[in-house]
């Protein structure tokens, strides 16, 4: 099957700060099947980094193997991205921004390659805290492989072919913040107006941000009985409040009332508000926001927007006392000791 | 015993040590080593060791030759027997006339009481519980009153001995004097109470040059360090584990910027060895020079991955020192048996470049070789190292370093380069050697941006599932390989080239005992021709040598001749060309082991020569 993108554009399409179009960010055309959640949540990514004036080349498409992580080649064509193997993107992710902290990562992952395959790299990079967006696209199936349960896949959730899933399913949002991710996120791909500024939320963020977005697969998870179809979903949902992301601009605040809205100053100056809706729900308190995510649990909701985010947060260079210079420009006199030192070890070898 | 009419053997011995693990005895066993090294005579240790922390029998082997030989020969001319556990065989280990150190504090038991060789008793605990109060001292110092006793008895000068205790413990003034007076406590016994001459002396000689004493893990760390690696990820395993342990030290030396503090270094202790590999392809992708090191079952663990970087085409830089397999097989002892999986490592038409060391000088070069050649030819390295060469000290030629060598990058395009170019494709053969050009991410705001993966790709990095691009991308990955054949380092000749219709080919820590037994083969008149490997692919002077002689004598450490597996596959020999000498019980080599297995090939050939 050939598709051929029309080169028809419109000519006056607005531009962002850095003078891009919209069209700047699209990456080849999508071979996912037409409706895809996770074409959507390409979409939402074209838009965050279009709306957030972000030259595409300077930042990192990352993936494992699903139908997910083949997305980054549907959205910033000018962007450098890798494709790895199943449930490894985490560990790869991490070398690069090891090699290059100056690139944004995002990292692409599917239900199946974080929580089954790949949910020990899942845990760890939680852990070290890397600087990155991490995007699971939640469908709660096997999308490229057809059709089998993954283990996000909740209990009585009956696949397309009729089967009931009788394990619990992994929730990898409650995951995220027990392992004590600094910035955990939940949206669903038909809710563009909020997964667009979570995104772009995410990537000023520093250190790891985790957005669980789920993305109905459907053409095998879209049936009557899958808890994470569209119907299943929209009927659903349970917003803890809107977002919206501000970039440096501090008289807009005053467009806000207190007590409805937190101000998060984002390390760069900008902000990012919080309308605040939920009862109990307090995105600087991890223990509450874990509370507020089980209670949605048990009663058959998805609670989604800015579940917890720690402005603190340092990331794993910090951690690590790493140079500010990415260590892939680090010139060879700075890495070389020389032969003078090598002879000084040589003495101390005999 | 010897009453000292007998001509006493100069410098030339094997001494093992056999003692408790986790009493502290290397150290003691080491000063030993390292005092006859510093009276310039040719020595090398070898650790023994079981895969326990504590409690279980340990052993050291120092062999000391006045002719240079550095690998192992048969028949143990000295035992220092601590270890009540393993002394039947301790005891039944000593050649007919030989030495035997015990602690006879307790009196020896019958059962290990031989005729033919000689007991030298001394009360070690006793003295130690008299002179040290502290029982940790008691324990450790009883390592020290035997090292003390051993000097006297060979004839190791104590000043030597006494200035390594010093140097040890600089900055710990305080434990000098214990450790001296421990020493002195062995010696002065021996002294007096041994009042004959032992048929071994240990006499100053200027036979070791400028050589170094250093473990090639420590040298492939260092190597790495010089390299210019600048991320290391890595996930424990004996015996790769002091690779990066010296790697992380030697960058705490020298890769902390004064002014800031900051650290032109990342080093993680990964998960596990799949992300470990994981993290060093993603530096590497983006151009920071990365490595990691693990043994057979995390090679076995890496693979998938060492496919995506061999497909992909993302330089990687893995040393594997190897251990006895297969599964975790005797995980603390030594082989040459990762040959075929690293070779081989992953699924579908898959090879890599493998270099084999042979020293720690060898584990420093290659090191630095490694990382050149994975980002000319953008795919995995893997400097095959083992346990015997990793983790233990080497007599080796001083590590050299040439200002003048700057870093080989590789085909990596600027911005300005991309600039020029009206259509940018990652894998275009431009030049024909099957190498093409990357560009790192974040160059170009508009130019060579491509999706990195490990399915197929057209020659723009275009997903593809055609045959006729899949072919082609499969040949040129040939062409690449057989390009890297006059790239990586070829073979080294031993001896005369074409005087012999039998030669014999080793590499890695076959060297030293290969080397001892041509010696003998040479003593009874047989002079072979000798070819040693030092990398695969094989390039084609590997192929005319085996072609030109009428049989191979392979020496591997191994049990199913894995390189003769590869000879045969990659370079085309015929089976029956190469026979085998084969060893692989977990201890190094022998000189004797190879020297009869020659003896038997070549007494063969005579036998069917008169037959026919
Ligand atoms: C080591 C390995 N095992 C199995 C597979 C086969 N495989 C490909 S994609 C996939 C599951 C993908 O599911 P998910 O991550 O949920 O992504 P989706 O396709 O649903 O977006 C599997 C099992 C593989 N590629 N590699
Ligand atoms: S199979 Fe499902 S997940 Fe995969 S592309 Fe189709 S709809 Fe999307």
């Amino acid at each position: 099957m050939t598709y051929i993108r029309p080169k028809f554009r419109h000519p006056e399409l607005p531009e962002n700060k850095i003078g891009h179009s919209i069209s700047y960010y699209e990456g080849v055309l999508s071979t996912l099947c037409a409706g895809c959640g996770h074409d959507s949540i390409s979409a939402a990514i074209m838009q965050a980094c279009f709306e957030s004036n972000i030259e595409p080349y300077r930042l990192a498409k990352m993936s494992g193997i699903g139908c997910s992580s083949k997305a980054p080649n549907y959205f910033l064509g000018k962007s450098h991205g890798f494709n790895s193997v199943h449930g490894r993107m985490p560990s790869v992710t991490t070398g690069a921004n090891l090699g290059n902290r100056d690139l944004i990562y995002i990292g692409v992952s599917g239900d199946g390659d974080s929580a089954s395959i790949g949910m020990g790299q899942f845990v760890h990079v939680v852990r070290r805290n890397l600087n990155m967006v991490y995007i699971v696209m939640n469908n709660g199936c096997y999308g490229l492989t057809k059709g089998q349960d993954s283990a996000t896949a909740d209990i009585g959730s009956i696949s397309k072919a009729g089967s009931e899933n009788h394990f619990h399913p992994i929730d990898l949002v409650s995951l995220a913040l027990e392992l004590g991710a600094p910035f955990v996120a939940q949206s669903f791909s038909g809710d563009k107006t909020q997964l667009v500024p979570l995104i772009k939320a995410a990537m000023k963020h520093t250190g790891f941000a985790f957005i669980n977005v789920i993305s109905p697969c459907v053409t095998f998870n879209n049936n009557v009985g899958s808890t994470k179809s569209y119907d299943y979903v929209r009927e659903h949902i349970d917003a803890t409040g809107t977002v919206d992301f501000v970039p440096p601009a501090k008289e807009i605040t005053a467009e806000y009332e207190e007590g409805t809205v937190a101000n998060v100053t984002m390390h760069d100056g900008s902000l990012l508000h919080l309308h605040k809706l939920a009862k109990g729900w307090d995105p600087f308190d991890r223990v509450s926001a874990i509370n507020a995510v089980h209670n949605a649990l048990l009663k058959g909701e998805i609670l989604t927007g800015l579940l917890y985010i720690n402005e603190g947060s340092t990331d794993l260079h910090h951690l690590l006392g790493t140079t500010d210079t990415p260590l892939n420009a680090v010139p060879q006199e700075k890495l070389c000791p020389g032969s003078e030192m090598l002879k000084k070890i040589n003495a101390e070898q005999v | 015993m010897s009453d000292g009419k007998v001509k006493a053997k100069i410098n030339d011995l094997v001494i093992r040590f056999a003692n408790v693990n986790g009493t502290g005895s290397a150290s003691a066993n080491f000063l030993f080593t390292k005092a006859i090294f510093r009276m310039g005579v040719p020595v090398s240790p070898k650790n023994i060791f079981p895969s326990n922390i504590q409690g279980a029998p340990t052993w050291y082997e120092v062999r000391v030759s006045e002719k240079g030989y550095l690998g192992r020969r048969d028949g143990i001319d000295f035992m220092v027997a601590m270890n009540p556990q393993s002394m039947k065989q301790d005891v039944a280990a000593v050649k007919t006339g030989g030495y035997i150190i015990y602690d006879s504090t307790k009196i020896l038991h019958d059962e290990f009481i031989r005729d033919d060789v000689n007991y030298l008793g001394i009360p070690i605990m006793e003295m130690c519980n008299k002179e040290f109060s502290d029982p940790r001292q008691r324990q450790l110092f009883k390592n020290v009153v035997y090292v003390g006793a051993l000097s006297a008895l060979l004839g190791i000068e104590f000043d030597a001995i006494e200035k390594l205790v010093s140097e040890q413990f600089a900055g710990k003034e305080k434990l000098i004097a214990p450790n001296v007076k421990a020493l002195r406590l062995g010696s002065d016994y021996a002294k007096e109470n041994f009042k004959f001459k032992l048929n071994i002396r240990i006499e100053r000689r200027d036979l070791v040059g400028d050589s170094i004493m250093i473990e090639g893990n420590a040298a492939c760390g260092l190597g790495a360090v010089y390299a210019g690696a600048t991320v290391a990820a890595w996930y424990p395993i004996t015996p790769s584990t002091s690779v990066v342990e010296a790697f992380h030290s030697y960058c705490d030396e020298y890769r902390v910027d004064k002014e800031t503090g900051k650290k032109n270094f990342a080093i993680v202790q990964a998960e596990d060895e799949l992300s470990a590999i994981g993290m060093v392809i993603g530096a590497n992708w983006n151009g920071a020079r990365s490595f990691t090191a693990t043994s057979g079952p995390g090679v076995s663990l890496m693979s998938e991955f060492l496919g995506l970087a061999y497909y992909a085409e993302v330089p990687t830089v893995l040393i594997d020192v190897q251990r006895t397999g297969p599964s975790t097989g005797l995980p603390t002892r030594s082989q040459q048996s990762d040959i075929i999986s690293a070779a081989y490592a992953s699924h579908g038409d898959t090879k890599h470049v493998l270099l084999f060391p042979s020293t720690p000088t060898e584990c420093f070069n290659m090191t630095v070789d490694a990382f050149d050649l994975a980002e000319e030819l953008q795919t995995p390295v893997i400097v095959m190292s083992d346990l015997d060469l990793g983790m233990n000290e080497h007599m080796t030629a001083p590590l050299t370093w040439d200002d003048k060598r700057k870093y080989k990058r590789g085909k990596v395009l600027t911005a300005e380069q991309l600039d020029k170019i009206e259509r940018y494709g990652r894998f275009l053969d431009v030049d024909k050697d099957g190498i093409t050009y990357r560009t790192l991410p974040g160059t170009h705001p508009t130019k060579g941006a491509f999706l990195t993966r490990g399915t197929s790709s057209d020659e723009y990095a275009g997903y593809t599932e055609e045959p006729e691009p899949y072919v082609r991308n499969m040949d040129r990955l040939i062409r690449k390989f057989n390009t890297a054949k006059n790239r990586v380092p070829g073979p080294e000749f031993l001896q005369k080239k074409n005087n012999s219709d039998y030669a014999v080919i080793f590499f890695g820590t076959s060297t030293p005992p290969v080397l001892e037994a041509l010696d003998m083969l040479k003593e009874k008149g047989i002079v072979l021709d000798a070819m040693r490997i030092l990398s695969f692919p094989f390039n084609k002077a590997i192929e005319d040598f085996i072609s030109s002689h009428e049989k191979v004598m392979l020496v591997e450490q191994n049990r199913d001749a894995q390189m003769r597996s590869l000879l045969m596959i990659e370079a085309g020999i015929e089976p029956g060309k190469i026979l085998s000498v084969l060893s692989y019980d977990g201890t190094p080599v022998t000189a004797d082991n190879i020297f009869k297995q020659i003896n038997a090939h070549l007494a063969a050939k005579v036998k069917t020569k008169k037959t026919n």
